[in-house]
């Protein structure tokens, strides 16, 4: 029976399935993510020798039909919202890196034609770990995304694609690059690189954070692509593209936060002042319960969106309302969890400066970790 | 599986209760707001309507087989709050049947009892002259002398102390003893010795009585007293025997979130339609850190209202399915509360001149939604239960 909308009732409880699913991730994050994320973003480790390990997880197949080589399980945006929320408990950097692929085959899912997905799905489900993302922020104040100045200018049987992107996930490595631009009549239009075709060129970023995700700069001078690249024969529907990514960088944001809570408990439980554990202090303690109440509220409304989406529902307001919400409160929840260490949080010996400059993206991030 | 939207019973309940708001509370705010202390006599056809939508949750839970989801009375009440506080909060207080009291009762009387009391207008006193938020400090007595229970002391704070038929009033048996000896007791109206001697001119939620009542040897009937007569003598017994009375929280607190929440939608309403009339529209399309100051105040408040209505659905849902949510009720509380107020009185100031004005109803929206930040625990003592809970404090190691 499938049950529609209306037929539903309020529940937060997860499929067993999920539940399964939830366990591995949580195990993975905390074995194979937590334990790289400081010599990552120190510049000890390259992030690309970690990637490859997480074809594991098998984090691309799973919607991937069985014909073209995928598991054929349901694309279900609560559970990839659920998966991007337990890897970020590890680090979000790495994760938002190691789900860009994903977040690439579910646009491609949503909104590729049957030749595309065709074409490009095999190549990112051979079992080990394809890079492949997409690209939508450009480098400038006030940009809109729905507004990009990348421009696409059809000749013949090919676009010539103009234009500069900026934190891009695996940009430096990406086999598969989703461009999103604007057409000469204004239209908003997605675009799939392969490789790095004449006058694309890549450059690594340094940002605050994030160094985990390999973000890069991408300019396009004049490249030419073939009509195939043009994602879903023109018909690109930006709006739902960047709300399935709010819901993911949401879901980030709220597994970056959950790792906070988790480490200032038992970090100020232990840290003793004028005699006594600093928790027993009301200034303290009321810090932390903040932080519990707004993540829990973030988690909510991050799931809120996801399952409209899975439901079919119209869900674009959910998605912007909980990118406003979790933009804020990950930053507040970021920044109150260094002062919560003080002097401590500051140094680099603790992971809480680098959850906050993590968690400082979230308001800035667009069009990546589509779920 | 996971979904957040309302089940489709509840829906519909929202949308009739918001037609009632709308048709029958709204035409009323102003006047009752005026006219403090008269009793809002056209609210009676309201509560005959919504019999059910109240703020006391209890009432026959639906039976659910093992493992299976239920979407029961907890949700309804919240939702039905939702949507009458939507047309206003002190009306909905003011009306027959909304007194706390009832959920005590519910909560933890016998079968006679409920028989007897659980449809009375009951109203809850706890509060004293020198106790507040430390519940467990109060003076009034309960002595047993032969079949009566004889009670003494002040109570302040009431809300519908004055025209409730029922109060619930919290005493202790021997105030050596500590929280052990604190039980609650059913004092009809009327009962010799129980006068109201004072009632309180306030901020907001002015159609909403707010009483001081004295008891002076007042004798109740022994079968009066909620739960068992026994004081508990060993740590673990004296911790549940007080635990027990302060469940009841976990039972109102997420209602009276609801009311906040209820509250700040219709300041949230009103902004936005005399915004409208400015050019000022919220269409979520560009980035928020693109939008102008007001429309990102706008946003940011919808973010924190919608935040903030999904935890109080959660503790209702907990409730329904027999989950412990104390912590989860406070949680919706604390955020419930201080969005409530947040929202109301931005609204005022977005609104400017007409935010300040008596012509319309945001003024009042704003001093009405601050009593929620306030009664059934205010912000800083949901805050403290969620620290204890998350850092698994005592009360003697987190005072």
């Amino acid at each position: 029976m499938t049950e529609t909308a209306n037929d539903l009732l309020f529940d937060l409880t997860l499929t067993d399935e999920q539940r399964m699913n939830r366990e591995s991730m949580q195990r993975f994050a905390a074995a194979e993510i937590r334990s790289q994320a400081k010599a990552v973003d120190a510049g000890e480790t390259a992030a690309r020798d970690f990637f490859p390990k997480t074809a594991e997880l098998g984090l691309t197949l799973l919607p991937i039909p069985e014909a073209l080589g995928g598991a054929g399980v349901e694309r279900s945006p609560t559970s990839n919202a659920l998966i991007f929320e337990d890897l970020a408990h590890g680090d979000m950097a790495l994760t938002l890196g190691a789900v860009s692929p994903m977040a690439f085959v579910n646009t491609l899912l949503d909104q590729g034609s049957e030749a595309q997905r065709e074409k490009y799905l095999p190549l990112v489900c051979s079992g080990e770990f394809t890079a492949a993302t997409t690209a939508l922020l450009e480098p400038r104040a006030m940009f809109e995304p729905t507004e990009p100045a990348t421009t696409a200018t059809a000749r013949d049987d090919t676009y010539t694609l103009n234009g500069t992107k900026c934190m891009v996930p695996l940009g430096m490595d990406a086999e598969l690059v989703m461009v999103i631009a604007r057409m000469e009549n204004g239209d908003p239009a997605a675009f799939i690189v392969e490789g790095t075709p004449e006058g694309m060129t890549r450059t690594a970023e340094a940002n605050m954070g994030l160094q985990g995700a390999q973000l890069a700069t991408l300019v396009f001078e004049n490249v030419s692509l073939p009509a195939s690249a043009l994602l879903g024969a023109g018909k690109f529907n930006l709006t739902r593209f960047l709300d399935l990514g709010r819901i993911g960088i949401c879901a980030l944001a709220v597994g970056t936060c959950q790792a906070v809570l988790d480490y200032v408990i038992p970090y100020c439980n232990e840290r003793v002042a004028f005699g006594e554990p600093i928790t027993n202090r009301q200034s303290v303690a009321f810090m932390i319960a903040d932080i519990a109440i707004e993540l829990e509220a973030m988690r909510l409304m991050t799931w809120r969106a996801a399952a409209r989406a899975e439901q079919g529902l119209d869900f674009h307001e959910h998605a912007y309302l909980a990118k406003v919400f979790c933009a804020e409160h990950a930053m507040k929840i970021g920044t109150d969890g260094v002062q919560l260490l003080g002097g401590h949080g500051f140094c680099k010996e603790h992971p809480v400066e680098l959850w906050y400059r993590s968690l400082r993206a979230i308001a800035a991030l667009d069009g990546v970790a589509s779920v | 599986m996971i979904n957040l939207e309302l089940a489709k019973k509840h829906e519909e309940t929202f949308g009739q209760v918001m037609m009632l708001a709308e048709h029958m509370m709204r035409p009323y705010s102003r006047k009752y707001d005026k006219e403090e202390h008269t009793y809002p006599k056209e609210m009676e056809e309201v509560a005959k309507l919504i019999g059910g939508a109240r703020s006391n949750p209890g009432g026959p839970r639906e039976k659910a087989a093992p493992g299976t989801v239920v979407n029961g009375g907890n949700m309804g009440s919240v939702v039905g709050l939702f949507g009458l506080c939507w047309g206003d909060v002190g009306l909905f207080l003011g009306m027959p049947g909304s007194g706390l009291g009832n959920a005590a009762i519910s909560a933890v009387g016998t079968p006679e009892q409920v028989a007897k009391y659980g449809s009375s207008y009951a109203a809850m006193c706890i509060t004293e002259p020198g106790t507040g938020s430390d519940s467990a400090n109060i003076s009034t007595t309960a002595v047993a002398d032969g079949d009566e229970w004889v009670l003494n002391g002040e109570k302040i704070y009431v809300t519908d102390g004055d025209r409730c038929d029922t109060l619930v009033v919290w005493a202790t048996l021997d105030k050596s003893l500590g929280k052990a000896a604190i039980k609650s007791f059913i004092v009809e109206k009327g009962t010799p010795g129980c006068e109201v001697t004072r009632l309180e001119h306030k901020l907001g939620i002015r159609a909403s009585d707010t009483a001081a009542i004295s008891f002076n040897d007042c004798r109740i009937p022994k079968a009066n007293i909620l739960g068992s007569a026994e004081i508990a003598t060993d740590a673990e017994g004296r911790k549940k025997a007080f635990g027990g009375v302060m469940q009841t929280f976990d039972n109102t607190r997420p209602p009276v979130a609801a009311m906040a929440i209820g509250v700040s939608r219709a300041a949230l309403d009103m902004t936005r339609e005399l915004l409208q009339q400015e050019g000022v529209e919220l269409k979520f399309d560009k980035k928020p850190v693109n939008l102008n100051a007001v429309e990102a105040q706008l946003c940011q408040m919808e973010a924190e209202w919608h935040g903030a209505r999904l935890l109080v659905l959660k503790a209702a849902w907990m409730a329904d399915n027999r989950m412990p949510n104390s912590m989860e009720a406070s949680m919706c509380k604390a955020k419930a509360g201080r969005v409530g107020n947040n929202i109301t009185l931005r609204c005022v100031e977005l609104c400017q001149s007409l935010g300040y004005s008596e012509k319309f109803l945001l003024e009042k929206f704003a001093r009405d939604s601050k009593i929620l930040d306030i009664f059934e625990g205010t912000q800083q003592i949901q805050q403290l239960i969620v620290a204890r809970r998350v850092l698994e404090k005592s009360s003697s190691e987190l005072k």
